[in-house]
């Protein structure tokens, strides 16, 4: 069973005056058919407006369909009965890393989702020191997130997420507000979670060098999937990308020049090491 | 510019003040409050700054540190010892043009003066040798008995603790708005007092918006982590009271009872 799963998923931002007759009317969501398996690692990308956020969103059901369905670990998220099960299936990191964390000590903001939960005391301490461990903040326990880095903060956010045990974790372009150091932080934890504890992963960004990194990339634009498939597939069809606003991997962009300039590369370059290690047999030729 | 307010700020130690449970410190402080108030001779305010003389070096927190949170005070300190000082009836010492000062203004401005001061160091001993967290803990826990008048404790404790948090947030918001607004030609330092009021519009509104953003922000990160108000809340380092605390609590009826009687009798 896919643990996503969105069913002719739309969602529309509607403007109402005082009467509740409706102002205005966005489609930030149309018509979107997708199955997600549990364990991918999947990289949504697109540009601003193309619905990717609400996507995120309709996931945590922060938000609920205006038409059509979506399943989290086979729960029907417009189902509010359950809406504390949705949110426990699908942990979420969001952009801002100041405005997620609650309380003033890195431990007691991860101890606060468990303890919403009403976890037993000795299990939210195991959680949170486990949470803490994974992603390598166990020495900032007890500080205050204010004397942080933006990457250790957003992985304070993500151990937090980590300690209501999700099956699935969503990055609503929690890398957006970092610099590079701290965003290859959030990555690599990420790809760590990822990996070790068979989590599913939604990664929202606009850095296509992050997206590369995913099993998978779902491409949106206008509220619409454009492209969906493995990165080297979606990466090097540069003028489909370009058309939704966005700028191929420059290793990419940089392939496509040299075979353009006559260089008998191959297609499906998405990396620096992939483009050198090309080049190199090229030169042994 | 308001980096000098010290209440709410924790001074790490791990003296016996510091690992008093916070329900203590709270009712404590009421109660040293509360004798503050009783207290009206001068052997009953003798007792009580020698009472928060006593826990000052227990908690081995510096006197020149809790000194600066003294300085947030100072006019309303100033301003009162004034009006005790001319405006009491009495025995007239001294007197030019229309002020007098009385025998009884005296006494009353100084008891006015140790009051205050004792409340304000009394108070923020509490916040210096209590986490925020403690505190907020203490007042869910400690205060719990509201609840049964409807008083919605523990959001009045999640409030606090969220206002804490984003104390030092807006606080480096507000400097770097300062510095754009000024950046753009804003004059934030001349004029009257209207004038400078005024000009702090472009200042507070940003600020404001930027609030609520984060209050937004904030909101649906809460509800992305299951919270749901104070229903069903576990924690992970629940309150316990261990002996010293006892101990504290008797000694402070003790404390009390001394107050009342010092007062009554002499």
């Amino acid at each position: 069973m896919p643990i996503i799963k969105a069913e002719n998923l739309s969602y529309d931002y509607v403007r109402r005056d005082e009467n509740d007759n409706i102002v205005d009317s966005i489609h930030a969501l149309s018509d979107i058919n997708l199955e997600i398996e549990e364990g991918q690692f999947v990289a949504v990308i697109g540009h601003n407006g193309s619905g990717k956020s609400t996507f995120a969103k309709l996931l945590n059901a922060l938000l609920i369909p205006t038409s059509g369905k979506l399943f989290v670990g086979g729960i029907d998220t417009a189902d509010e009965s359950r809406l504390w099960d949705i949110r426990r299936t699908a942990g979420m990191v969001f952009q801002n890393p100041d405005n997620q964390i609650i309380a003033s000590v890195v431990e007691e903001d991860v101890a606060f989702g468990p303890e919403n939960m009403g976890v037993p005391t000795e299990e939210i301490r195991r959680r949170v020191d486990a949470a803490l461990k994974t992603v390598g903040m166990t020495k900032f326990a007890k500080s205050s997130p204010n004397r942080l880095s933006g990457g250790q903060k957003q992985r304070v956010a993500i151990a937090g997420a980590l300690a209501i045990m999700p099956k699935c974790m969503i990055f609503d372009e929690s890398t957006a507000m970092l610099d590079p150091i701290g965003r290859a932080e959030v990555m690599s934890v990420a790809k760590k979670l990822n990996k070790e504890q068979r989590l599913t992963i939604i990664f929202i960004t606009h850095y296509m060098e992050e997206a590369a990194q995913a099993d998978r990339v779902i491409v949106m634009n206008k509220g619409k999937i454009v492209m969906d498939g493995i990165p080297r597939e979606v990466f090097t069809e540069t003028e489909k990308l370009t058309a939704c606003g966005l700028e191929p991997p420059q290793m990419t962009m940089l392939a496509k020049d040299l075979r353009d300039a006559g260089l008998a590369l191959p297609h499906g370059i998405i990396s620096a090491e992939e483009l050198a290690d090309a080049l190199r047999v090229l030169k042994g030729q | 510019m308001f980096r000098d307010i010290t209440l709410g700020q924790y001074y790490p130690g791990q003296s016996i003040i510091h690992r008093l449970d916070p329900r203590t410190k709270l009712l404590w402080t009421l109660v040293y409050i509360v004798s503050l108030f009783v207290a009206d001779n001068k052997y009953a305010y003798g007792a009580s700054v020698l009472a928060l003389a006593a826990v000052i070096i227990l908690s081995s927190v510096p006197f020149t540190h809790m000194l600066k949170g003294l300085k947030a005070v100072l006019v309303i300190l100033i301003i009162s010892v004034l009006f005790n000082l001319f405006l009491t009836d009495g025995r007239v010492l001294v007197s030019f043009w229309i002020f007098k000062i009385t025998l009884e203004g005296i006494r009353r401005a100084v008891f006015m003066a140790v009051r205050l001061v004792c409340l304000i160091l009394g108070a923020s001993l509490m916040t210096y040798t209590t986490t925020p967290n403690q505190l907020t803990d203490g007042i869910e826990r400690g205060l719990g008995f509201l609840k049964l008048i409807r008083v919605p404790v523990h959001e009045i404790a999640m409030m606090m603790s969220i206002a804490l948090r984003f104390i030092p947030i807006l606080t480096e918001e507000l400097d770097k708005i300062i510095k754009a607004q000024t950046a753009r030609g804003a004059d934030l330092e001349s004029g009257n007092f209207i004038k400078r009021a005024k000009a702090m519009t472009p200042i507070l509104i940003p600020l404001f918006v930027s609030a609520f953003r984060r209050a937004g922000d904030l909101a649906q990160a809460m509800e992305a982590r299951c919270y749901h108000g104070g229903r069903g809340r576990t924690r992970m380092n629940p309150l316990s009271m261990a002996g010293r605390d006892y101990a504290a609590i008797i000694i402070m009826f003790a404390y009390l009872g001394g107050i009342i009687v010092l007062s009554v009798l002499l």
